[in-house]
């Protein structure tokens, strides 16, 4: 491993002004960098790590009933808390999906936001690729693509972001706040992630040196619980990220949607809402042909990157899924299978 | 192996074998006291890191040596130019148990991952970071990759020394004269073992005198594969391989990375530890090669088969031979007038694939058992009345009869045991509450049951207690506990009164731990030892006039629980303690061979078999599948440890899931290289994928085999459940998905 420095800052602004070095990167619980570090694909100057800084490891209700979830929130940790799963079960559900129980007792909220993708071709050094090595090329283009994105990709870049937190939780309207050396400021998760277009290499809208602090869901999100599902289709029953994945949060009024969040995982190199979709759906009585005009309207845009363009349809049927999951009723308990298609789905509503 | 648990918690009744004992093993493995080859750190030792080729084919053109030199810790950098001189060349192929290495001996590349340099350090990060250092660059040429592309040839042979080509009966004839008939492409992918435990090797040289720690299938092997190229002395090489964190054939042979650790200690003279990174598995150790197999079928209005032809091309690496035997199982396992099998290779630039648990048998029985599956279906038959319809009697292509075959009790108790009658015929039947489409398959399990040759020692101490000693492996399987049954049976003494050593090449040469023969290798070299050690025992007493036993000749001894006992009078003996006291000796030693009887081999055909039945449910619009239940039922002779013999079982059944809906290496079809070269992508059933599994142990004695009637059961479990669970799904979907693993796509309607 190369030699690099090793910081331990005590407070949020002793880190942001470390990291404010040139090829500095934070340190959480190092699930993936570590990874990427020990593969030559990532090699920070200076880490900093984030251990020690207090304030950020804490879950806390806020005035509008929304909830402020710091950035070092362990996944497993914000899964099982109650009050949490209560009032986001989607969340809950994408989280339990999420990795392998090992990994989720250590990864944290930060880190989820800003893990990278998992194209193969950006983990392998000797492989073209234009996020790892601006201007190279890209090498998944005409490569084992199967996964790849078929939403908002380019021709630089057609990898997609592995998330299944962000999924709802960018359904929902969550808002990333970030630390830097100008102060704080706060960013829609929406807005936080970006489209390769012609600069792959930049994921996000931080700035060199910010961090996120913490991630804040609305108030006015938890009234989604009583019809919120994430939905994940993959190889294998764990330990494995999304073919396609599809988060649906309404709101029913007098039998009809009142309003739809909806978000799609695995097709785009960031989780994807689906304004369109949610459009569709409003006013709508749930079933069958609403949900479908939905998924249609959802994937209108899409396009195969490479020898994947089953995903489209894939992706149509999952959020169908989701939606008609959701629209039965949030159950009680989450699955013991959390957003399998495998789990049993006559869950029973005690929600809304 | 003094740390080794005893088994005081276990009630005997007479004889160890048979006894369902836990793991010896299993303390020292939960606490984390198992010594495992990477685990030892002797005085001085180096950390040795391997730099592997990027390009699959090509040659080496320039390597930053003095920037890995000149990193801190960095202490050697063993590249062509500086490799210690070895006595053989690494490419020479004395028989076809050799393999070729690569061992720096030129500038060559002939496959992604190959290694190309060795960056010795004071510390692993350091030879780590030296090895990035390197830095290397190549004159690169395009790679072949796929089964379509280069030369198609026949090999002379497949598998080891098996024939490329098998010819019974006339299969024209046969499929002319059929009232249906089907043909299939069956498609299997690359596969690589992923051990748990990586290839490692702890090395240190004194002199010409070398001390190994290593994980291996095969001490013997080893040795003098290592004396061979290093051109020293068999009885200057000491290995130790007491635990194996799983082999599965990768470490059937020493690979060359292993090679490279001792030539690293031998540059610098100094111990050196060489662990490969996860993705440095996926090239020099080995793999199952991909295979794509046509099959074409026939079967009368009865819905006996007229014709079986199994056609399988496969691959090999450009500069060695191993050919996946994938026709091997439609010899032995359908009766049909007519059986043909064929082979046929290209050769692409990859490590040489090598034997991987059920070589051959594993990928020719998933299709095999797919094309079964579409017959009967074109006959409008039920699978398994199908399967029983065409039951071989005697070995079809041989016409030898089984030595024991216990199939149609395995059919019968699995499918009890499942609940298979009833099932639909027509697919697509079944749902469950939630919808899910439910579907049943079977498959047949068929494994050889093979012998190797292999040597043991036993000796009864002057206390009465025994010791048992011979070079085996235990690589997860349980040799540790069996063998340590058998041991004391053969000596007829509790287990606990028995030393069992074991896992050193010092120890006599037990053969290889693979083929599923370990136990009957080295149980019968085991069984031979102890007995011959009880007969000089009993010699000893019937001789001496003060002895009980003394003139018992005829009527003959019985060796029980530390006493010899006249068998015409149980109530006249004494203890073995007493015996040596008397002839004032501090021990009495006996020497065993074990080997297959060639006068039955030459008889009899030998087979384990096995049924096994799954269920699978599947999503009908995204197309995820999950195996919900496997009920296998094997029948594999005797039984040393029900407990051992049912894990090993389980163990197959989750390989042959895998290789239906999980397991593949992603080839980049430009680079050569593997992409999904680690845990998380190169996706293997979790246990969440397996939520009902049974095994059932079948009864069957086999007097041929060998005295004690051991079949082995190591990869009989991979065969048949494969097959069952595509079978399963399409059962379930109506779709009929001939590569694999199965996507989702391909069960969604959505496959291009």
């Amino acid at each position: 491993m190369n030699r690099f420095d090793y910081i331990r800052p005590a407070t949020v602004a002793e880190a942001v002004a470390a990291a404010a070095v040139p090829g500095s990167a934070y340190l959480a619980a190092g699930t993936n960098l570590l990874d990427l570090m020990k593969g030559g694909v990532m090699r920070p100057a200076r880490l900093v790590d984030l251990a020690r800084v207090p304030g950020l490891d804490a879950i806390e209700a806020l005035p509008d009933g929304g909830l402020r979830i710091g950035a070092r929130v362990r996944n497993a940790d914000l899964a099982y808390d109650p009050g949490f799963a209560r009032r986001f079960p989607a969340v809950a559900e994408a989280l339990l999906s999420g990795a392998s129980a090992q990994l989720r007792n250590a990864a944290t909220v930060g880190g989820n936001l800003l893990q990278r993708t998992r194209c193969a071709y950006f983990y392998d050094p000797a492989s073209a690729c234009n996020k790892r090595e601006p201007g190279a090329g890209c090498d998944a283009r005409e490569g084992e693509n199967r996964l790849h994105a078929v939403l908002g990709w380019s021709e630089q870049c057609i990898a997609t972001h592995p998330s299944d937190f962000c999924v709802p939780l960018v359904a929902l309207g969550a808002v990333v706040e970030i630390e830097g050396q100008a102060g704080r400021r706060e960013v829609p998760l929406e807005e936080f992630h970006r489209l390769p277009g012609t600069t792959p290499e930049r994921e996000s809208v931080l700035a060199p040196g910010e961090l996120v602090v913490a991630v804040r869901l609305p108030g006015e999100a938890a009234g989604f619980a009583g019809h919120a599902r994430y939905v994940k289709l993959r190889e294998r029953t764990s330990y494995a990220f999304a073919v396609v994945s599809a988060a649906a949060c309404l709101r029913l009024e007098d039998g009809a949607i009142a309003e739809a969040r909806l978000a799609l995982g695995g097709v785009a190199a960031k989780p994807w809402r689906v304004p369109a979709a949610e459009a569709v759906l409003q006013g709508a009585r749930p079933g069958a042909e609403a949900f479908r005009q939905a998924a249609e309207a959802a994937l209108a845009e899409a396009q195969p990157s490479g020898e994947n363009g089953f995903k489209i349809e894939l992706a149509r049927r999952i959020l169908v899924r989701a939606l008609t999951l959701a629209a039965a009723g949030t159950p009680e308990r989450l699955p013991a299978l959390p957003a399998s298609p495998l789990a049993s789905h006559s869950g029973v509503s005690l929600h809304g | 192996m003094a740390e080794l648990a005893g088994s005081a918690t276990h009630l005997r009744h007479g004889s160890s074998i048979g006894q369902p004992l836990t793991r010896r093993d299993g303390l020292l493995k939960v606490t984390g006291q198992a010594r495992y080859a990477a685990d030892n750190h002797p005085p001085g030792m180096l950390h040795a890191a391997l730099a592997v080729s990027s390009i699959a084919r090509g040659r080496v053109t320039g390597l930053d040596v003095e920037a890995a030199r000149a990193h801190p810790g960095v202490v050697a950098v063993m590249t062509p130019a500086n490799r210690p001189a070895l006595a053989l060349h690494p490419d020479d192929k004395a028989s076809p148990f050799v393999f070729r290495m690569d061992l720096l001996q030129d500038d060559m590349v002939r496959y992604a991952g190959q290694p190309i340099a060795v960056v010795i350090g004071e510390t692993l990060e350091a030879a780590t970071e030296g090895a990035a250092l390197l830095a290397p660059r190549y004159a690169a040429e395009p790679a072949r990759t796929g089964l379509d592309e280069g030369e198609v040839f026949i090999p002379p042979m497949v598998g080891i020394g098996a024939p490329s080509e098998v010819r019974h009966g006339d299969v024209e004839a046969g499929l002319a004269a059929a009232a249906a008939r089907i043909e299939a492409v069956y498609e299997t992918p690359a596969q690589y073992h992923n051990a748990m435990e990586p290839h490692a090797i702890v090395a240190a040289w004194e002199g010409d005198r070398l001390s190994i720690d290593t994980p291996s299938q095969g001490l013997t092997w080893a040795r003098d594969r290592i004396a061979g190229l290093f051109g020293i002395a068999v009885e200057d090489i000491e290995i130790r391989s007491p635990f194996l964190g799983g082999g599965f054939g990768s470490k059937g042979l020493i690979a060359g990375p292993q090679v490279l650790g001792i030539l690293a200690a031998r540059l610098v003279g100094r111990p050196v530890k060489l662990v490969l990174r996860r993705e440095q598995m996926y090239g020099p150790v080995g793999h199952r090669a991909p295979t794509r197999q046509t099959l074409r079928l026939g079967a009368d209005a009865a819905g006996g088969l007229t014709a079986i032809q199994h056609h399988v091309r496969t691959a090999s690496s450009s500069f060695d031979d191993f050919f996946e035997p994938a026709g091997g199982v439609t010899h032995t396992l359908y009766a049909s007038p007519a059986i043909v099998t064929t082979s046929d290779a290209v050769r692409l630039d990859t490590g040489t694939p090598m034997f991987m648990r059920a070589p051959g048998e594993a990928s020719g029985s998933i299709a095999l058992e797919g094309a079964i599956d579409e017959m009967a279906a074109a006959c409008g038959m039920d699978p398994l009345e199908f399967r029983l319809r065409n039951y071989a009697e005697v070995e079809p292509t041989t016409g030898k009869p089984f030595s024991s075959k216990a199939l149609r009790e395995c059919y019968a108790q699995g499918a009890a045991r499942f609940g298979w009658a009833g099932r639909p015929l027509a697919p697509r039947q079944m749902r469950d509450a939630d919808g899910l489409l439910v579907g049943w398959g079977v498959g047949t399990a068929t494994f050889p049951a093979l012998m190797f040759q292999g040597q043991a020692r036993a000796v009864l101490r002057a206390d009465g207690s025994g010791v048992v000693e011979i070079g085996a492996q235990d690589m997860g399987q349980g040799a540790w506990t069996a063998l340590a049954q058998i041991a004391a049976d053969s000596l007829g003494l509790g287990i606990d009164q028995v030393e069992f050593r074991a896992g050193h090449s010092g120890l006599p040469d037990a053969g290889i731990a693979g083929g599923s023969a370990h136990t009957a290798t080295a149980g019968m070299a085991i069984h031979g030892a102890g007995a011959d050690a009880i007969a000089r025992l009993a010699e000893l007493a019937m001789a001496d006039g003060r002895s009980p036993l003394f003139g018992a000749g005829n009527a003959g001894v019985v060796a029980r629980e530390g006493r010899l006992l006249r068998r015409d009078d149980e109530s006249r003996g004494e203890t073995y303690a007493e015996i040596l006291a008397r002839a004032g000796l501090g021990e009495i030693e006996g020497r065993g061979t074990g080997a297959m009887d060639p006068a039955a081999q030459e008889h009899y055909a030998m087979h384990a078999h096995g049924a096994v039945f799954a269920e699978v449910k599947v999503d009908p619009e995204l197309g995820q599948i999950r195996a919900t239940r496997l009920v296998g039922a094997f029948a594999a002779g005797r039984i040393i440890n029900p407990r051992m013999v049912q894990s090993q079982y389980y163990g197959g059944m989750i390989w042959g899931v895998s290789f239906a809906l999980h397991e593949a290496a992603v080839v980049d079809p430009r680079s050569g290289r593997v992409m999904n070269a680690n845990l998380g992508e190169y996706h293997v059933p979790v246990n969440a994928d397996l939520p009902s599994l049974e095994a059932i142990l079948v009864e069957e004695v086999d007097p041929h085999v060998n005295a004690l009637g051991i079949k082995g059961v190591g990869e009989i479990g991979v065969t048949g459940s494969a097959g069952a669970v595509a079978n399963a799904v399409w059962h379930a979907t109506g779709v009929r998905v001939r590569r694999f693993p199965i996507a989702v796509e391909a069960v969604a309607g959505l496959a291009g």
